[in-house]
């Protein structure tokens, strides 16, 4: 059991560690195993004016809480349906974007978007994101529908009470814990998204992971670690407070 | 239902828009044309099927590495509490963007990295040039690796979470009964997961095959994998290789339908 122990808890802390060191790094020569100069200048030119990072963190923010919203909310409905109608035909092609390249569907929708004004804006990136996200919604709400006891709602229905009355008392504090956590998943999958981001956002709409990929083809390797820590500090803050129930879901 | 209209209209009408520009109509010139020159320019392009072996490749081993050693962990770990900080190490990663993982990866496995400095300092290896090169190679190993090894802890998860719907009276009717330990897991353990690890391979398979940002950071260029050599196709300066981009992303998600599909139906069989 402790081999097992330790190699956990090394995969747990080996990326956060490397970019910890790798963010404070002026020089690491090969095959020193220790940087041989420390610096602050990463974080320095990530928190300098002229850093985007503001900009993409704020993309990053909005974009992934509206999208685990909206997919969440347009998810509760499908979810009760299908917890209700295990084999029900309309299963697959709700699930069927989990399993297939939504790229590809990004990649023809594009021709509206361009259309419609949608391209290079946070709307039209949100809707993107609502293809991978608005399925992971509709599975893990159809687990917390089944496990949910239909019966308790009609009883509140035969005691007179309105249907926005049964959804506030009854099925949002009964079903609560599947949904937060489905909140936070969703907000994950759309936190972590870079290619449907790039292709409807092009420059414009510029996400934290976008930024990453272009700060690392910049070579700086420090500021490339620090802006990796920013990008990765949200999803690891919300698994450390959400824990076991978040963690079934997450891919 | 709402969500019928993300998947129907964003999705499957996302597709059968790709579908019918691959094919020449709605042309960005404005031409419209009915042709399947895209389909046969790359069909007969050995670039595109290395390409697409190349994904394959990656997906199936990724796929296989994760289930094994996802299962693998579930099992070591099925004793412990729910709660445990064990199970909660084992989860840690699962948050991780992958654009991060892949960058990660890098600085560890690069012929400069972490990994050939400790080999270096182990006597192992003299220089950069003896450590196998694991990023950027032909192979595309390295991508193997990342993928590995953030799928394996989504595998054990899932694997455990079915673990703890089996009920332990089974294992413990089957001991009195005279099974051994290798005969319980085969009789009782294994049937109550395989359903989960299969699910979950699915995904894995399904998402390493597609997956874009990982081979973009440190996989190889030529042949780069199906989802890489698509993207580039679609974002060429030259308009008349973007129907060669909607091609190939077709047909990755019809190779991929197609295996899954044929795994279902090989897996209802079975049972």
């Amino acid at each position: 059991m402790v081999p097992l122990a330790l190699l956990l808890a090394l995969q747990a802390v080996l990326p956060l560690v490397l970019l910890l060191v790798l963010s404070w790094t002026l020089r690491w020569y090969y095959p020193a195993l220790l940087p041989g100069e420390w610096s602050a200048r990463g974080w320095a030119s990530l928190l300098s004016p002229e850093s985007r990072l503001p900009e993409a963190l704020g993309n990053s923010l909005w974009v992934a809480a509206a999208s685990a919203a909206l997919g969440t909310a347009l998810a509760c409905p499908a979810a009760r349906a299908l917890a209700r109608r295990p084999d029900s035909p309309l299963r697959v092609p709700l699930l069927a974007p989990l399993l297939l390249p939504a790229f590809a569907a990004v990649m023809g929708v594009t021709v509206v978007f361009v259309r419609l004004g949608l391209t290079d804006t946070g709307a039209g990136v949100l809707l993107a994101h609502l293809i991978p996200v608005t399925p992971y919604a509709v599975a893990l709400l159809t687990a917390t529908f089944e496990r949910h006891d239909g019966r308790l709602e009609e009883q509140a229905r035969s005691l007179g009470a309105r249907r926005a009355q049964v959804w506030c008392r009854v099925t949002l504090p009964a079903v609560w814990p599947g949904l937060g956590a489905c909140l936070a998943v969703c907000f994950l999958v759309s936190w972590n998204e870079y290619l449907l981001t790039l292709m409807v956002g092009g420059g414009a709409v510029l996400t934290l992971p976008v930024l990453l990929v272009a700060t690392t083809q910049g070579g700086d390797t420090a500021l490339t670690a620090a802006t990796a820590l920013v990008t990765l500090l949200p999803p690891l803050l919300a698994y450390a407070a959400l824990g076991t129930r978040f963690r079934v879901a997450g891919a | 239902m709402p969500a019928l209209a993300v998947t129907g209209l964003l999705f499957g009408g996302g597709l059968l828009l790709a579908a019918v520009q691959s094919v020449g109509l709605l042309g960005d010139d404005g031409s419209s044309r009915l042709t399947l020159a895209a389909y046969r320019t790359l069909l007969t392009d050995t670039a595109f099927w290395r390409s697409l072996g190349l994904s394959l490749w990656l997906a199936g081993a990724a796929t296989l590495l994760a289930a094994g050693l996802g299962t693998g962990l579930a099992l070591a770990l099925r004793h412990t509490a729910a709660r445990s900080p064990l199970r909660w190490l084992l989860g840690a990663t699962l948050p991780l963007p992958h654009v991060v993982a892949a960058l990660v990866t890098v600085h560890l496995l690069s012929q400069g990295g972490l990994a050939s400095r400790l080999t270096h300092a182990a006597g192992l290896t003299a220089s950069p040039a003896d450590f196998p090169a694991l990023v950027f190679d032909p192979l595309a190993l390295g991508v193997l690796l990342e993928l590995a090894a953030k799928e394996t802890p989504f595998v054990a998860v899932v694997a455990l979470a079915a673990l703890a719907r089996l009920d332990p009276r089974l294992e413990e009717a089957a001991r009195s009964l005279g099974a051994g330990r290798p005969a319980r897991l085969r009789a009782v353990v294994w049937p109550a997961v395989r359903p989960a690890v299969t699910a979950a391979s699915l995904l894995v398979f399904a998402f390493a095959f597609g997956v874009y940002e990982v081979p973009l950071l440190l996989g190889p260029t030529a042949p780069a994998p199906l989802s890489v050599t698509a993207y580039r196709l679609y974002t060429d300066p030259d308009l008349a290789r973007r129907p060669l981009g909607l091609a190939a992303s077709l047909l990755l998600a019809l190779v991929s339908s197609g295996l899954l599909f044929a795994y279902l139906r090989a897996g209802r069989g079975r049972r």
